[in-house]
């Protein structure tokens, strides 16, 4: 990827001078045209909500106010402070770390096994490929229902499997050590949109590398480690920085299957009690409003914090053709 | 023209002026003060929120309370679809709201507390409503701070389900599975159960916690939480001893993970039911799964019980649905004479007749209909109620009708989500065998109470 460099310092005077002379031009008003519905978007339905959710975060929101029936009150950082008293806040932080931490490299892992195989498989791929594809296009709470049906300790249908290779499956859905990694597992099921972008990466990779590596002798092995692995670098940087970010915000499955509606609220195992999850029940079942904007506040700070240390590590080990180091 | 009359005509027009303001300050006020609706509603629409599905029943109901509005002049907007807080708190922050709701009774302490709700004394007032012909356990659940915010609807009562054909498999006699003595109880239990193959094939008594755990604190004649619904009494020794005891019934199936993961298959609402199919022998359930039992499977034995305390006297728990007025109603006149009609005897008898005519017809069972309203049910049952001719669903309809005697329900609090969420919670930790009863009820009553205190 060609990237520009420039000698001029960010916001210097002649910088600004050409970007304002640019709006001589049709072609930037064009330009700006097509990106205002976005920028509206953006304004309107992220960046103000955003405002708003940390002005409530600072205050006593709840259904009162809502209503309109009394006023809102500035309470200051009582509602970061009460997030430290909080025992639930660190048992959802440790649930969801342990979930990201787990889904994360599982769907890398399948997703570039499944790519690779793609790549092998010749004119049947497009087929396989559609195929691995349809659970991406799944709705989640059919997958949260499917999961139930599933992954049932007594009668589902992974633990009739084990049973016919002699194994006695765990009671997934019941026992707290098997909840996350039944939730893991489902996530992995989902994994065609990673493949599809590992599949384009490895697409991109030029073949004579690999012809003049098998020259010099270099094992299948080492061709993947010193070649696939750097060439498609960009592809898994971004893909672990999406699924990092969508692990943290895991909300859909485990609310369906163990919270939700088709629940009787009975379930609620401790285990499943993701970050999102009790984010949802303190603002629309216990109506503590300005309490889960501190909450989604504080789950902000924790992704940009992750995605910061990701980028920065990440110059180390992602390799962009044409980048200068 | 005169200063002098100019000077009158000015002061005459500012007092015009003056009552003109005046009456529409006052056609603005508040229901509260409000006069009853008359016959000259006409241009105005009374809208309601919450009524999801609606079987003949309901609708019946609904056609003539819309009967009773529309006499009025005034229109009913009643689109179909169930309570849903986020839907609600939408349109409250819309300015949205509904004059009239339709929720869940457990519900109302936390709307009423956050002053969503308004208090119905002006209503029952007048449209003379008689408050006495609602179950008096069922208005503790939608009475707050001693104002009453809803009228009771349907009424669930909970009562245990026998399974003669397990019970006699397993030598048991149906008349001797009761709560009544929790030693025999569990010893019944372990006779019912049945495990094959390492795989557990059917349930003894399933304790249905932690959903009717209030009922076996009950058994003591114990409460999880005051009168007021401001103190929270979750790691009393009686609760500690209940959850112990129903912890005990599931650990000899072999623990919570298997039993659950077995209970999970069960279509309870099917004609391959778990009674039916064998897999459960025992239960504590709420009043409608008769009337499925009596469409799904009319031949199937079971002896209908009634859950029973320490001294062997009946108890049950109700819940069930209720109607409250939004505060900012534009209609709360026209709010409270639909909720009337809704939960009137008259109505309740209108589509009770018509339902049994209609199961006549298609030759299905009617099972009666169960209401938080007191005189309904005895009318329903000695005037349109006949025997089904099958012992078993005759017994449970008398059962029913007699349940609300000894019902009882959590009384609301201003936090219910929190303190239902708070103890099972606490009760799944048991199941979970991540703590012990008094550690899990302990904590439980922590969260609880802290709720209930930031919300009071």
């Amino acid at each position: 990827m060609a990237t520009v460099t420039s000698n001029e310092a960010p916001g210097s005077p002649r910088r600004a001078r050409r970007w304002l002379t640019g709006f001589r031009e049709r072609e930037t008003w064009v330009a700006y045209a097509f990106i205002l519905p976005w920028a509206f978007g953006f304004l309107a339905l992220t960046l103000g909500p955003m405002i708003a959710s940390f002005y409530f975060s600072l205050t006593d929101y709840g259904v009162q106010q809502i209503a309109g029936f009394e006023s809102t009150s500035y309470i200051g950082a009582e509602n970061y402070s009460n997030l430290l008293d909080d025992p639930r806040i660190s048992l959802a932080l440790k649930n969801t770390f342990t979930f990201t931490v787990m889904m994360v490299p599982g769907t890398m892992i399948v997703a570039l096994a499944l790519a690779m195989i793609l790549l092998r498989v010749g004119r049947s791929g497009d087929f396989f490929r559609t195929i691995f594809y349809l659970p991406q296009i799944t709705p989640p709470v059919a997958a949260a229902i499917l999961l139930l049906l599933l992954f049932n300790g007594q009668v589902g249908a992974i633990n009739r499997g084990l049973d016919l290779i002699g194994i006695q499956g765990p009671f997934w859905l019941t026992d707290p050590s098997w909840i996350k990694p039944s939730l893991v597992i489902l996530s992995v099921w989902s994994v065609g949109g990673t493949m599809v972008i590992y599949l384009a990466a490895l697409r991109g990779v030029p073949q004579q590398l690999y012809e003049a590596a098998a020259m010099d002798g270099a094992s299948p092995f080492r061709r993947f480690r010193n070649i696939t692995l750097p060439m498609i670098s960009p592809a898994l940087f971004f893909t672990f920085i999406v699924l990092t970010i969508a692990g943290l915000q895991a909300f859909t499955e485990a609310y369906v299957a163990f919270f939700g509606a088709g629940q009787t609220g009975a379930e609620a195992p401790d285990a499943a009690l993701f970050y999102a999850v009790y984010l949802f029940r303190q603002a629309f079942e216990f109506f503590e409003m300005g309490y889960a904007s501190a909450m989604a506040w504080l789950l902000f700070a924790i992704i940009m914090v992750v995605t910061i240390v990701n980028v920065v590590v990440s110059r180390r080990f992602v390799f962009y053709q044409g980048a200068q180091k | 023209m005169s200063s002098r009359w100019k000077r009158s005509g000015l002061t005459l027009t500012m007092a015009a002026l003056c009552v003109v303001a005046a009456a529409s300050v006052a056609s603005a006020q508040p229901w509260e003060s409000a006069s009853v609706a008359g016959p000259s509603q006409a241009g105005k629409t009374l809208t309601i929120y919450g009524m999801g599905g609606r079987d003949d029943v309901a609708q019946g109901r609904l056609d003539i309370a819309t009967k009773v509005i529309e006499n009025t002049g005034a229109k009913v907007s009643n689109p179909v679809g169930g309570f849903n807080d986020q839907a609600f708190l939408a349109r409250l922050a819309a300015r949205d709201v509904p004059d009239l709701v339709y929720m869940s009774r457990s519900l109302i302490g936390t709307y009423a507390a956050r002053n969503a709700l308004v208090p119905l004394a002006n209503c029952l007032k007048s449209e003379k409503i008689d408050r006495k012909q609602y179950r008096a356990a069922a208005l503790a659940e939608v009475s707050y701070k001693g104002q009453l915010y809803a009228l009771p609807e349907f009424t669930n009562q909970i009562t245990i389900i026998v399974n003669n054909d397990a019970a006699r498999q397993a030598g048991v006699n149906p008349a001797d599975i009761s709560t009544t003595n929790w030693a025999k109880l569990r010893q019944a239990n372990k006779k019912l159960l049945r495990i094959e193959n390492g795989r557990l094939t059917r349930i003894g008594f399933d304790p249905k916690i932690p959903e009717f755990f209030p009922l076996w604190v009950k058994w003591f004649g114990a409460d999880l939480i005051s009168k007021d619904g401001l103190t929270a009494k979750l790691n009393t020794r009686q609760s500690i001893a209940a959850l112990e005891y129903t912890h005990s019934l599931i650990r000899d199936h072999g623990g919570w993970d298997r039993f659950k993961a077995f209970r999970d298959t069960f279509d309870f609402f099917g004609s391959g039911n778990p009674f039916v199919k064998n897999q459960l022998s025992a239960t504590p359930f709420e009043s409608f799964l008769y009337n499925v039992l009596a469409d799904n499977s009319p031949n199937i034995e079971i002896t209908p019980k009634f859950f029973t305390n320490r001294k062997g006297g009946p108890i049950t728990l109700l819940n069930g649905s209720g109607w409250a007025i939004a505060r900012g109603a534009a209609n709360p006149d026209l709010a409270c004479k639909f909720m009337k009609s809704m939960t009137a005897v008259n109505s309740w008898k209108a589509v009770a007749k018509s339902r049994f005519d209609l199961r006549k017809r298609q030759g299905r069972a009617f099972t009666g209909l169960y209401t938080a309203n007191t005189k309904a049910d005895v009318e329903i049952y000695e005037d349109i109620y006949q025997k089904i001719g099958k012992k078993q669903f005759d017994d449970a309809v008398d059962l029913l009708v007699a349940a609300p005697r000894y019902a009882f329900a959590l009384p609301s609090s201003p936090a219910s989500a929190q303190f239902r969420q708070a103890y099972i919670d606490g009760v799944n930790r048991v199941l979970a065998g991540q703590q012990n009863p008094r550690q899990a009820l302990n904590q439980a009553q922590q969260e609880a109470q802290k709720a209930i205190n930031d919300a009071k």
